[in-house]
């Protein structure tokens, strides 16, 4: 970082699935004639955000190497966390905090235990994408909970000047990543940490508590999105809410040119990635394909999206 | 005697860079023939022709036995009898010794692997090259010297007639590469040719019949074994006469009062035992000792990488045993790691961010990075250390192996340290980084530091340290002091010899 250079190869990195991705937004047009309208572009915005708002806590993970498959679930428990607290008479805003907290709170747990006991990230966080869909499940006694009058709801409906705040929300979630991993120590110790674990140990920095931060971000992040999706449906169900989320919140970051193995990778990216994913649901349903159909289509677009940019790089380097 | 092999006006160039430039090389069958060269003199794409992974450009000729060689196919390659051994080994692990020796070209009847017959036909190459495994072993519990001598099975499975090591010893013990130098002596008396790539003179005088040495992708020469010598290869290496090789200006203090580090009694438990030294400011001293006598073992435990059993490290008088690097750098205690790539860079980040890495905090306003601050750290370090490269904004796996350790030094020197504890600084290091490096040393020495260096190159720790110890099966078996002379730190290495 810092260098015209290296600004414009992360430029190159990030920008590089902005053209499929504005290919596939011409492509529905020309197929339907209504992708392109105002209306519709706001729906897609307001369904990628929430994707969006977990993939920017996933890219902090992945970019020190590790995984976080539990962000559903958390997102679950948060929502049904927050809707919970909604009833509560007169305090009802809490819920948006208390959803904000359940969702660090498990990040955080999971960080204890890559940080600190040093179990592996896959394993940890497949044991809470369990265990934490069976709290979300708890929390409402397994049945759906309800508040047709949410004190929150218009985080999930409301616009400002036309734009959705969803979208907005999603936005400065966006921004306040960059800031982190482009500005701040902490940022730099990130990719540091993914680059090389040893040798950022041998150099002092402390491993640990990167990875708390990381695991505890990816856990607020999924809080946040908790209490998105609750003031969306003014309802949360724990068996059901949030189901499969972590794949599309990992396929938005891998999509966004962003290394598995860590190290390499922008928050750009990851916007973009999940634009893509919100542009191929959006635009399958528009063009009156069968939900089958788009499971596969979907599936495969990304498979091949991701070899296109790994071609693309390889041709790139040094031989 | 007719050569086995004749390479004739090799060129290769690859988009704007010529890696070769009419290249010429005679090998006969039944020599140990050495290849010379910094880094990127084009031994290896010189080797990569050979082999057939590069197809040189037109105009070229290799003839084996007399018969042109068409290029840019492998088996072509490995039909004409050659064989190269990589640097990186490629064995898989969780096979067997004969599953190995026959990967990619295994023994089979009717579509089934026949393990037996792969077994019987690797013996007998085991008892060639007399090696005391068998073929049902599994690789992974193999050394690294044997994994080396299971890929010499697998070329000679091959019928190679024209072998290539590159960099054969880099990671062997010293009893490994004895064990290697015999095999080499018989495939010698066999009439096998032998292609010897290495950086290490010693190799070179002990094994090599004749010495070519490329400089900047063209033929420089080639020496007779009559004629080698140390000067001669360096001068042809780097194109000029490098009298002053080594640079020792510096002066070293001795004094009880100039003591900047004192470790007492650092164990492990394990590999290290019991050790204790002193180190004083302005010095260069020397840790001298075979591979796995503990000495990275030692410079870990001080720098608080590794957990101590045992041991104390005082600094000006003061306690500071470092439980972690973290304290060891906020005790002005720095160490650079032998494995630049593995433990030290962070490849795919800038030079600028590598650089600065361990000052960071230092640097930061409320926890914000000063890219300012990094960028002058680091243009100060590109000209200090003469790195050679475009902007501070490159990543550091684009950079060459010289230029890559000068990063790592500099990301160290930010730091201002007391005591710099160096492990093996010019491994993989061209002829012309050395020296720089070397003279960096001295100017740290003259400048008041402390400066620990380990290093299994005896003429290298002999050219630069006022003083050596020397460790042997954990323990410090020695100190030589100036002047300091190779056969006495060779002594006590290897120990008393039984009579």
């Amino acid at each position: 970082m810092g260098g015209n250079a290296e600004r414009v190869r992360t430029l190159i990195r990030a920008a590089g699935m902005l053209p499929v991705l504005i290919l596939l937004a011409i492509g529905f047009e020309l197929l339907t004639g209504r992708f392109l309208s105002v209306n519709n572009l706001s729906i897609v915005t307001q369904q990628a955000s929430i994707n969006i708002v977990l993939a920017a806590g996933m890219t902090f993970v992945i970019l020190t190497g590790g995984i976080d498959l539990s962000v559903g679930s958390i997102l679950a428990t948060a929502a049904m966390g927050a809707v919970i607290a909604s009833l509560w008479p007169g305090m009802g805003w809490l819920g948006v905090p208390i959803g904000l907290l359940i969702g660090l709170a498990f990040g955080i747990v999971n960080g204890l235990m890559v940080a600190y006991l040093g179990l592996p990230p896959f394993i940890v966080t497949l044991g809470a994408l369990t265990a934490v869909r069976g709290v979300a499940r708890l929390l409402g006694e397994d049945t759906t909970v309800f508040n047709a009058d949410l004190p929150f709801a218009v985080i999930g409906n409301g616009t400002v000047f036309g734009i959705p705040i969803l979208a907005i929300i999603a936005l400065a979630v966006i921004l306040a990543s960059w800031f982190i991993l482009r500005r701040t120590v902490l940022g730099t110790w990130i990719y540091a940490v993914g680059g090389n674990q040893e040798a950022a140990r041998l150099t002092g920095i402390k491993v640990s508590l990167v990875l708390l931060f990381v695991y505890s971000m990816s856990g607020l992040m999924a809080g946040l999105g908790g209490v998105m999706s609750a003031a969306r449906l003014y309802a949360a169900n724990g068996l059901q809410l949030g189901q499969a989320y972590e794949l599309d919140a990992i396929a938005a970051v891998i999509l966004g040119g962003t290394s598995f193995v860590g190290g390499v990778g922008s928050i750009w990216g990851t916007l973009i990635g999940g634009l893509i994913i919100a542009v191929l649901s959006n635009g399958l349903i528009l063009t009156g394909v069968s939900d089958i159909w788009q499971f596969i289509i979907k599936g495969l677009v990304i498979i091949a999206a991701v070899a296109l940019d790994r071609y693309r790089l390889s041709g790139g380097a040094r031989t | 005697m007719a050569p086995i092999l004749e390479m004739q006006g090799i060129a290769k160039t690859f988009g704007p860079v010529r890696a070769l430039r009419g290249v010429s090389l005679t090998v006969h069958p039944g020599e140990v023939h050495a290849l010379m060269g910094e880094n990127g003199a084009g031994k290896s794409t010189l080797m990569k022709i050979l082999s057939g992974a590069y197809v040189p450009d037109p105009g070229g000729e290799v003839r084996v036995n007399g018969q042109p060689m068409p290029f840019g196919n492998p088996k072509t390659s490995k039909d004409f009898g050659i064989a190269v051994i990589y640097q990186e080994l490629s064995l898989a692990p969780n096979l067997t010794v004969a599953e190995n020796v026959f990967l990619g070209n295994e023994r089979a009847s009717r579509g089934v692997v026949d393990r037996r017959a792969m077994r019987e036909e690797t013996e007998p190459l085991l008892r060639q090259l007399g090696v005391s495994f068998s073929p049902s072993t599994l690789v992974a519990g193999l050394s690294l010297g044997e994994r080396q001598l299971v890929e010499i099975a697998r070329a000679l499975s091959t019928n190679a007639r024209i072998i290539v090591m590159d960099e054969p010893t880099t990671s062997l013990s010293s009893r490994e590469t004895e064990k290697l130098f015999e095999v080499i002596a018989r495939m010698k008396a066999d009439g096998i040719a032998v292609i010897y790539i290495s950086h290490r003179m010693e190799e070179i005088y002990r094994l090599s019949d004749r010495c070519s040495v490329l400089r900047d992708g063209s033929y420089v020469g080639t020496l007779d074994r009559a004629d080698l010598s140390a000067a001669k290869l360096v001068a042809m290496m780097v194109g000029r006469d490098l009298s002053s090789f080594y640079k020792k200006d510096h002066v070293p203090h001795d004094a009880p009062r100039d003591v900047v580090m004192t470790v007492e009694g650092m164990g492990d438990g394990r590999l290290v035992t019991d050790c204790s030294f002193q180190v004083h400011r302005g010095e260069v001293l020397g840790i001298a000792g075979l591979v796995g006598s503990g000495r990275t073992e030692l410079a870990r435990l001080i720098y608080g990488a590794d957990a101590k059993a045992s041991g104390r490290v005082t600094m000006l008088g003061q306690d500071v045993t470092p439980k972690s690097p973290r304290e060891a750098l906020d005790a002005g205690i720095v160490y650079l790691t032998e494995d630049r790539k593995g433990l030290g860079l962070f490849l795919d980040m800038s030079i600028s961010d590598n650089v600065s890495m361990c000052v960071l905090e230092r640097d930061a306003k409320a926890g914000m990075r000063d890219f300012g601050r990094a960028a002058d750290r680091a243009a100060r370090s590109l000209k200090g250390l003469a790195i050679k490269a475009p902007n501070a904004a490159i990543t550091v796996g684009a950079l060459s192996g010289g230029n890559q350790q000068k990063v790592l030094l500099a990301r160290l020197l930010e730091l201002e340290p007391k005591v710099i504890i160096l492990d093996e600084p010019t491994r993989g290091v061209d002829v012309g980084a050395k020296s720089e490096i070397y003279r960096l040393i001295d100017d740290l020495a003259k400048r008041g530091m402390a400066v620990v260096m380990i290093s299994s190159e005896l003429p290298e720790i002999v050219g630069v340290a006022d003083r050596v110890l020397v460790m042997r099966e954990g323990r410090i078996a020695g100190e030589v002091r100036a002047p300091v002379e190779q056969e006495a730190i060779m002594a006590l290495s290897v120990g008393p010899v039984a009579a």
